[in-house]
């Protein structure tokens, strides 16, 4: 039988329904997991008492033969930016040391709600700032995957880093995780797995701790696609307490995985061909449009002539709204305090201490761009060219159903390979950014390997709530590419 | 737009974030490289452009004027550094 | 509209003071603009606290509608333009009582825009004060710093509450001026019910930016005084900042453009140690509130729904009842005094001029110096308007005399009895019967024949002497008119 941590979430789903192994043994094997794969740091909380408490209850409702909820009994991981309640909460910051929330997410409520286990709090970017999982207060995430014959630890990505690793190596069924700038997808690339943005607005920001408002959204990380379509049914929904979700119904995503696309209508923006653009990327994108192509999809070329402005009105737009978000962490009412003789040397010296070096990096440029004198050439621009970037998609959206793109410019680097360079670092996010500034939903599919053995992933972007449609494309992208199979083998031996 | 010493001090200031005399240098080396790396966006012609105040909604959705929450200090306070007689505790302001 | 010149004759000159006010009014909202935590005055240390309005991680805000409606309704009263699309901006900067590290305000696009309210002066004057803006935004903690030497300590219970803050432009030139604007303006909005006007309690309060300048020249540099909460430290105030910037502007200094707090036991205003970078907000639109979109017809709903206001019931009552404008002013001031002044004319028997104008009379008469003496507001008023209509019937159908009914009226304060009761009880009930009365005068007239000798060889005035004998005698209860009648005719014969 295969290994209860290498099903995937609605294998896992049946298996329990037909009383193949029970709720406990389930989450037993997970914790056991997460244990053994200590050493990738993926987990900053361990919660196994909570996780046995809620596998007995599914067992209790399963053992009544009681109506199943759609995630009853089924071992998750939270990223440590969602506020769960009772349980300590660090946004992987030492300026929430000993932080716990007495209130839950939106989100993550939604989860339990339909039956999920907590299995632990995990790994992240400090304040999902970065895309490397290296800024992290507790220590970096490590990469369950490796170059055989190499001995070079791997970034899995970020900031959503111990949620990818948590999913790729099998110490959970599935994940959550933010997307600010690309923190599910990029990471969910270079971790071979499945990562999804919804649209803005659809899962609601509640209880998550805020980086940049307008552009920070939930999304799961899945070992496939199905997984991916059940997770954001139950994350996804308006909620009354964020003045910025939207009011739509959520469709039963997973229903609507068809896996037909043909006469889909395919977009390929020249502008995403960017300087530097792997070989091996250049070739798994042609590979990408072989395969859609070959489903009966029609491919044209787009442009979205503004790509190349994305970036930097990211650096701009979000460190802007973190600098005023992360303002409230100030040692008075929560988290680290650094006692000061006064009460500014008290905030300069928790925040000093509290926060690490990229997160002072960002709240300095935010309040630079924000300040006298330079809101309007920077804050204020950066708002209009964002207008136009979202113009650009509405406009290829009016020709093409869907957009098809590498999701990162390269594969996972070695960890202290890493840029040290900030503005080369912020080019790993060149593909992914642009949704977040459009607001649009994005998928990144794992779909092939690198020379060496490291995965690489396609990224499709779709129009504003259409999550089942590039679910479905991603679903074609991923059976065509067959990438499960080897991604199976590492699980199974990590 | 290049920052100098000076005004790395004015928004750390602004930000109330103490950053030691070692790191300011380096800072500032990272902060104007970021800043010249922005620069490009001035390149763009934006005079007819409105900015992008909101993402997913035209209008804000509204509440009803009744008492839904508070009423529990204590877990209000549950997580302060120091508390006392049911207040947060700061050094003294002299205003 | 007159413009009278308040110049202050300095050493060097006269010069002009220039005020605008910017007042903060917390809205009637049974809880805060952005969370359903309560918005009640009082309460326990961090109960009327939640975890939106302390700042917890992950919070977010969500509008109050009936906030908003209040911020309409207080515009249109205000003749001030209601702007459809208004923008919530963040205004940042770090303060203990500020638990999010900014406050929700609103800054380019405020609700309410441009406005006037008019003022009466002493002298009859009206002067018309334009209103530049009103905005929503959210209030902060409290700190307390004075009981302990070291220690502040923060409540969050007043943390995020709705105020309303009304910037006038700085037209006003006087003290009495600004005592007017604020004391109509705070009538104005406890007449619509959207603020409850209570300086003591922090729920109305003013910022006063001040500066002199020579008559004709341009504005000269202001000072801010902030968070006045009365309208004699208002005068206060005023009066200091205008001898201290005088002295420095006549002994050739500058005046700073500072921030300032009135020191209510001392008398004075003095600086506030606040930092030169305290003032760059570096305010945006918050990301996590799209614009406030109002609507023709919720705008409209709200018009149509809107009190008679108080300039109007003014001039109605001067053209209806044919009041005094000092008399209409005076009881279309207040919405309390105006709905105590229409019941009680509702009960009056006889809806005329007359009848009225006593009615008048006997609230800002007597009526106003009992609750003066006792400390009561109308609506606490011993005497309700039922029964004062009643006592005013009495004495219109001259029942009972003017003097006596006074002598009721204190009675029906402390007692809280009918004045019917109280006539009946003590046989008070007004003699006009010209028998009696007659009786009565030829007594008094027997009595004294020495008097009635002086009146008929002159002395006019002895008149009244008569009339006082006969009043006397009769217990006060002679109807003066009558036993005014028929002492003459009698004296006469």
């Amino acid at each position: 039988m295969t290994k209860l941590t290498e099903l995937t979430l609605c294998e896992a789903r049946d298996g329990l329904v037909k009383k193949q192994f029970s709720a406990k043994e389930l989450t037993q094997t997970h914790l056991q997991k997460m244990e053994e794969t200590r050493s990738l740091n993926a987990y900053i909380t361990e919660t196994p008492e909570v996780a046995l408490k809620m596998a007995a209850a599914s067992d209790e409702k399963l053992a009544k033969n009681e109506e199943l909820r759609p995630l009853e009994g089924l071992p998750i991981g939270i990223k440590d930016l969602f506020c769960t309640k009772n349980i300590r909460t660090t946004a992987a910051s030492k300026i929430l040391d000993g932080y716990k929330p007495l209130y839950e997410s939106t989100v993550t409520q939604n989860l339990w709600d339909a039956g999920a286990v907590l299995l632990g709090k995990l790994n992240l970017d400090e304040f999902a700032m970065g895309s490397s999982n290296l800024t992290s207060a507790y220590g970096p995430v490590v990469s369950p995957w490796k170059i055989k014959g190499d001995n070079r630890q791997f970034v899995p990505g970020g900031s959503s880093g111990g949620s990818v690793a948590a999913v790729a190596v099998g110490s959970a069924l599935a994940t959550t995780g933010t997307d600010t700038g690309g923190s599910i997808r990029q990471p969910a690339a270079f971790s071979g797995i499945v990562g999804l943005k919804p649209t803005y607005g659809r899962c609601s920001r509640y209880g998550i701790v805020a980086f940049a408002s307008s552009l920070d959204q939930a999304g799961p990380l899945t070992k496939d696609v199905r997984d991916a379509a059940l997770m954001l049914k139950i994350m996804a929904g308006y909620d009354p307490k964020d003045a910025t979700s939207v009011n739509i119904p959520v469709p039963d995503y997973e229903k609507m995985l068809s896996g037909n696309i043909k006469n889909l209508k395919v977009g390929i923006p020249k502008e995403y061909r960017v300087e530097g653009l792997n070989p091996e990327i250049e070739n798994l994108w042609s590979q990408g449009i072989e395969w859609l192509k070959n489903a009966g999809a029609e491919i044209q070329e787009i442009s979205l002539p503004h790509t190349k402005y994305a970036l930097p009105t990211y650096y701009i737009l979000a460190p802007a709204e973190a600098s005023s978000n992360l303002a409230r962490y100030d040692g008075v009412r929560f988290g680290l305090r650094t006692s000061g003789k006064t009460l500014d040397e008290l905030y300069e010296l928790t925040r000093a201490e509290g926060f690490g070096r990229e997160v002072k990096r960002r709240i300095m440029i935010g309040t630079y761009v924000l300040s006298a004198g330079y809101y309007d050439a920077y804050y204020l621009k950066a708002q209009k060219i964002r207008r136009l970037i979202r113009q650009d998609f509405e406009e290829a959206f009016k020709k093409v159903d869907v957009i098809l793109t590498p999701t990162t410019p390269t594969a996972a680097f070695a960890i202290g390979e890493e840029p040290k360079d900030p503005v080369t670092m912020y080019m790993n996010d060149v593909l992914t950014v642009p949704a977040n500034l459009a607001g649009i939903p994005g998928i990144s599919i794992p779909a092939s390997f690198t020379e060496e053995g490291l995965p690489l992933g396609l990224q499709i972007l779709g129009p504003t709530f259409e999550e089942a449609r590039i679910l479905n494309v991603g679903y074609v992208l991923e059976q065509a590419a067959q990438f499960k199979e080897k991604a199976l083998k590492l699980r199974t031996s990590i | 737009m290049t920052i100098d010493i000076k005004t790395v001090h004015k928004i750390s200031r602004l930000a109330r974030i103490k950053i030691e005399e070692e790191s300011l240098e380096s800072l500032k080396t990272d902060l104007n490289h970021i800043l010249g790396w922005v620069e490009q966006l001035s390149e763009v012609n934006t005079s007819n452009i409105q900015p992008l105040y909101s993402m997913a909604l035209d209008n804000m959705p509204r509440r009803e004027d009744q008492i839904t929450d508070g009423n529990y200090p204590e877990a209000i306070l549950a997580n302060a550094p120091e508390a006392e007689f049911g207040m947060f505790v700061v050094p003294k302001v002299v205003e | 509209m007159n413009e009278k010149n308040h110049y202050i004759q300095g050493k060097t000159g006269p010069w002009e003071v220039v005020i605008g006010l910017e007042v903060h009014a917390q809205i009637t909202s049974k809880v805060k603009l952005f969370s359903g935590a309560s918005a009640a005055f009082g309460g326990d240390p961090n109960t009327q606290v939640s975890f939106i309005d302390a700042g917890f991680p992950g919070m977010l805000p969500v509008i109050n509608r009936f906030c908003v409606e209040q911020a309409i309704k207080t515009g249109l009263g205000l003749n001030a333009q209601i702007n459809k699309t208004s923008i919530f901006d963040r205004k940042n900067y770090f303060y203990a009582d500020l638990p999010q590290g900014y406050q929700i305000s609103q800054f380019l696009c405020p609700i309410i825009g441009k406005g006037y309210l008019d003022i009466e002066l002493e002298d009859g004057t009206v002067r018309r004060i334009n209103i530049t803006r009103l905005h929503l935004e959210q209030d902060a903690g409290k700190s307390i710093h004075d009981q302990h030497p070291s220690k502040s300590y923060i409540d969050f219970n007043r943390a995020g509450v709705a105020l309303m803050e009304i910037v006038s432009e700085p037209d006003i030139r006087s003290i009495e001026e600004a005592q007017a604007y604020i004391k109509k303006l705070r009538g104005l909005l406890r007449y619509l019910g959207t603020c409850d006007g209570n300086m003591e309690q922090g729920s109305l309060r003013a910022d006063i930016n001040i500066s002199l300048r020579r008559p004709g020249a341009d504005f000269g540099t202001r000072a801010e005084i902030k968070n006045v909460n009365s309208v004699r430290f208002m005068g206060q105030a005023i009066n200091y900042e205008i001898q201290r910037q005088m002295d420095i502007l006549e002994n050739g200094g500058q005046v700073d453009q500072e921030t300032r707090l009135f020191d209510a036991a001392k008398g004075i205003t003095r600086s506030m140690r606040s930092k030169e970078d305290a003032h760059d907000y570096r305010y945006f639109p918050d990301p996590d509130l799209p614009p406030l979109v109002l609507t023709d017809e919720e705008i409209e709903h709200i018009r149509v729904t809107l009190p008679e206001l108080p300039d109007a019931k003014k001039t109605r009552f001067i053209n209806d009842y044919n009041l005094s404008p000092y008399d209409a002013g005076v009881l279309s001031s207040e919405l309390e005094t105006v709905t105590y002044f229409e019941t009680a004319l509702e009960s009056l028997k006889h809806q005329n001029e007359k009848s009225i104008k006593l009615l008048a009379n006997w609230m800002i008469g007597e009526l106003f110096a009992a609750l003066n003496k006792d400390s009561l507001s109308i609506e606490e008023s011993k005497v309700s308007p039922q029964l004062l209509a009643d006592l005013i019937n009495f004495i219109y159908d001259e029942t009972i005399s003017g003097r006596l009914a006074k002598d009721i009226f204190a009675e029906m304060w402390e007692t809280g009895e009918k004045p019917d009761k109280i006539i009946n009880a003590k046989g008070l009930v007004q003699v006009s019967d010209e028998d009696t009365i007659a009786a009565a005068v030829d007594k008094i007239l027997s009595e004294n024949q020495d008097k009635v000798s002086e009146y008929l060889s002159g002395k006019d005035k002895l008149l009244g002497f008569f009339v006082g004998q006969v009043m006397k005698m009769m217990q006060g209860k002679g109807n003066p008119a009558v036993i005014n009648k028929i002492l003459l005719k009698k004296l006469k014969s």
